[in-house]
């Protein structure tokens, strides 16, 4: 940098100088600063100049996001729930003023709407089983991998999260294959252990099950990932005391691991959760939300709605999905502060 | 820095020889032992994990009715590149794949330039609104697509941007987690540094471009593998706002194939799969320890 040579004169000379230029203009000479910057630095040294000039330069650093985040995001968020309470299709999208206020019609339309209703049903069962699925398969591997095994740690870490980074198309047009009833790997599998296996995606019976498994395959190695840092911050002392106390094995993991492991398992539970409610693309591929809609998540009834044009309705379903999925968040946050 | 504090299993620490004598085998930390049966039931669950990819990867390379042959084969009896041949040329993957890489790159610089940006005005400025900004910030992790799609397709619409790569593009270029780990890792790079280069002279943008991101590149490599990742297999909006084949990304293209025909070819959808699935694997294996500190960045925030 060409300022190196003279540090010393710019921090004696600003002390008594008035500030000649106008601060907007310094702080932009600042942005670019070259060689001729030397001169206006020995300026620079009111305090509160300074922090101004920071302040304006951390919202220049700040806009792009800030406007992004306002079109893209707090906009659309708010413009929801605005357009949950009118009756917008997509035929009025040239016709602005068409629109009528109709107050909670689309939402006791919602609660009326039987094929909604079995879409919160679903999702009611998905979310908690497809979570405990999850977090037991994690937990049971990490609490292996962190204190059960000394080798190979890296590998079978690596490997337990590979799913987690595949496209969720991808995986579900595999399993859907694999899943056929006479055809399908899985079945074939199952037929050397004697189980003859059904048919899995056009059963209203087992697809959801199918769903399910086929989501704890995939987000088994992101619940474990965080459990191993969880379980990396238990200072081992507490096994030692414990051990030397007489805890069996299974004492120490019920006592020591499971309490010191609690903020860790409500983390991955929230996280999990927002991840789960918004379940679409499993049932999009596999069964269409079939077969009679056992496999209909809420997501899935929003773009349906969508996609007949019907914009406020779906802008409303959606909200729905939005306002459970606060309301779960906040209580799981709940119950972690207060554990901790 | 919690990217230190939550690297993965901390070493088996040394265990004097003779407590080692005395320590039971299902402790673990023990050579021998128990040891072995944990082994078996990590390698039985690591098969089962993988075993779908080499499945994906076995059946592509298989005609369509070997595929749908009861009972399946395992290994191809009669390999073909068929599946692959068609994909390419008369599927337009080649354009599907293009996009994707187009679209995916475009968020992940994107992201990259404006998360450092207000990563760094949020870690290391004193400015009035910044708390509210970082809250601004935290309370959008949890904001779906599906929430806000809707009005989204309706904005994007009106500004002309429905089935362009503006409307593809745009709507991700600002993205919570980012800042979040960009924010969490230069909060941990010394004042000191930052000081010495404003004693110099310099500007803040100067100071990040010049002093900031140079010692940037792990959070930078997180931030651009999971931003790829997350945008490759996107598929909600893409689905919604690409209208016409040519601005298709892979997963539209695959899925609309899947549950277009009714007896779509199953040696295609494995081939198209593939396609997806098998750059983001290679890339994760290269770079997987990036994404595996991400994720433990996000997960233990303090």
């Amino acid at each position: 940098m060409s300022a190196t040579e003279r540090p010393a004169g710019a921090a004696v000379a600003p002390a008594g100088q008035p500030a000649r230029e106008p601060d907007a203009r310094r702080r932009t000479s600042g942005g670019s600063a070259g060689p001729g910057s030397d001169r206006r630095r020995s300026r620079r040294g009111r305090p509160l100049s300074i922090r101004a000039q920071r302040a304006v330069a951390a919202w220049l650093l700040a806009a792009p996001f800030f406007v992004l985040f306002l079109v893209f995001f707090a906009g659309p968020v708010l413009a929801s729930l605005a357009l949950g309470f009118t009756d917008l299709r997509s035929t009025d999208l040239r016709h602005p003023f068409a629109v009528n206020f109709v107050g909670f019609d689309n939402y006791t339309r919602l609660f009326q709407d039987e094929t909604f209703r079995t879409a919160m049903v679903n999702t009611a069962i998905f979310v908690p089983v497809t979570l405990a699925l999850t977090m037991a398969l994690a937990l049971a591997v990490a609490v292996a991998l962190h204190r059960g095994i000394e080798r190979f740690r890296t590998l079978f870490r690596v490997g337990y999260y590979l799913p987690y980074v595949t496209s969720i198309v991808g995986v579900a047009v595999v399993w859907r294959i694999m899943y056929q009833h006479d055809s399908g790997v899985i079945n074939r599998v199952l037929g050397f252990v004697g189980i003859d296996g059904p048919n899995w995606l056009e059963s209203t019976t087992w697809s959801l099950p199918a769903i399910i498994l086929m989501t704890a395959w995939r987000g088994m190695g992101f619940q474990m990932v965080i459990m191993l840092a969880g379980l990396s911050a238990i200072p081992s002392g507490m096994y030692e005391a414990a051990e030397v106390d007489g805890a069996s094995q299974w004492q120490r993991f019920r006592y020591v691991t499971v309490p010191m492991l609690r903020p860790t398992l409500l983390l991955g539970a929230v996280l999990g959760t927002i991840g789960l409610v918004q379940w679409f693309e499993e049932p999009y591929v596999m069964t269409r939300g079939g077969p009679l809609n056992s496999t209909l998540s809420v997501s899935m009834f929003t773009l349906n709605q969508f996609g007949f044009g019907n914009y406020s309705y779906a802008a409303a379903a959606s909200y729905v999905i939005f306002a459970v999925m606060v309301a779960l968040t906040v209580v799981q946050f709940r119950l972690l502060r207060s554990n901790t | 820095m919690s990217t230190v504090a939550t690297r993965a299993p901390a070493p088996a620490r040394p265990v004097p020889p003779a407590a080692r004598g005395r320590r039971r085998g299902g402790d673990g930390r023990g050579r021998g032992g128990r040891q072995w049966w944990i082994y078996a039931v990590l390698i039985i669950g690591l098969v089962i994990t993988v075993a779908p990819f080499l499945w994906m990867l076995l059946s592509s390379f298989k005609p369509d009715a070997e595929v749908r042959q009861v009972p399946p084969t395992w290994w191809p009896e009669n390999p073909t590149l068929d599946n692959y041949r068609d994909l390419f040329q008369r599927l337009n993957f080649p354009r599907f794949f293009a996009n994707s890489v187009i679209v995916a790159t475009a968020v992940t610089v994107g992201n990259m330039v404006f998360c450092t940006m207000l990563g760094y005005a949020l870690a290391k400025l004193q400015f009035p609104g910044r708390r509210m900004l970082f809250g601004l910030v935290l309370s959008m992790l949890m904001i779906p697509t599906v929430a806000t799609f809707v009005p989204l397709f309706v904005l994007v619409s009106n500004f002309g941007l429905a089935n362009t790569f503006g409307g593809l593009i745009l709507p991700f270029l600002a993205a919570p987690l980012g800042v979040f780990i960009m924010r969490q890792y230069i909060l941990g790079l010394p004042d000191e540094l930052l000081d010495a280069a404003r004693i110099d002279g310099a500007g803040e943008f100067r100071i990040l471009a010049t002093v900031v991101v140079p010692l940037c590149g792990p959070p930078l490599a997180t931030l651009g593998v999971l931003t790829f990742f997350a945008q490759w297999n996107n598929f909600l909006w893409p689905l919604v706002v690409a209208q016409t084949e040519d601005k298709y990304t892979l997963p539209v293209a695959l899925a609309l194939y899947a549950i277009g025909q009714n007896n779509a070819r199953f040696g295609l959808l494995m081939a198209g799969a593939v396609v997806i699935i098998i750059p983001v694997l290679i890339i994760f294996a290269v770079l997987q320890r990036y994404v595996v500190q991400g994720i433990a960045v996000t997960g233990l925030k303090d």
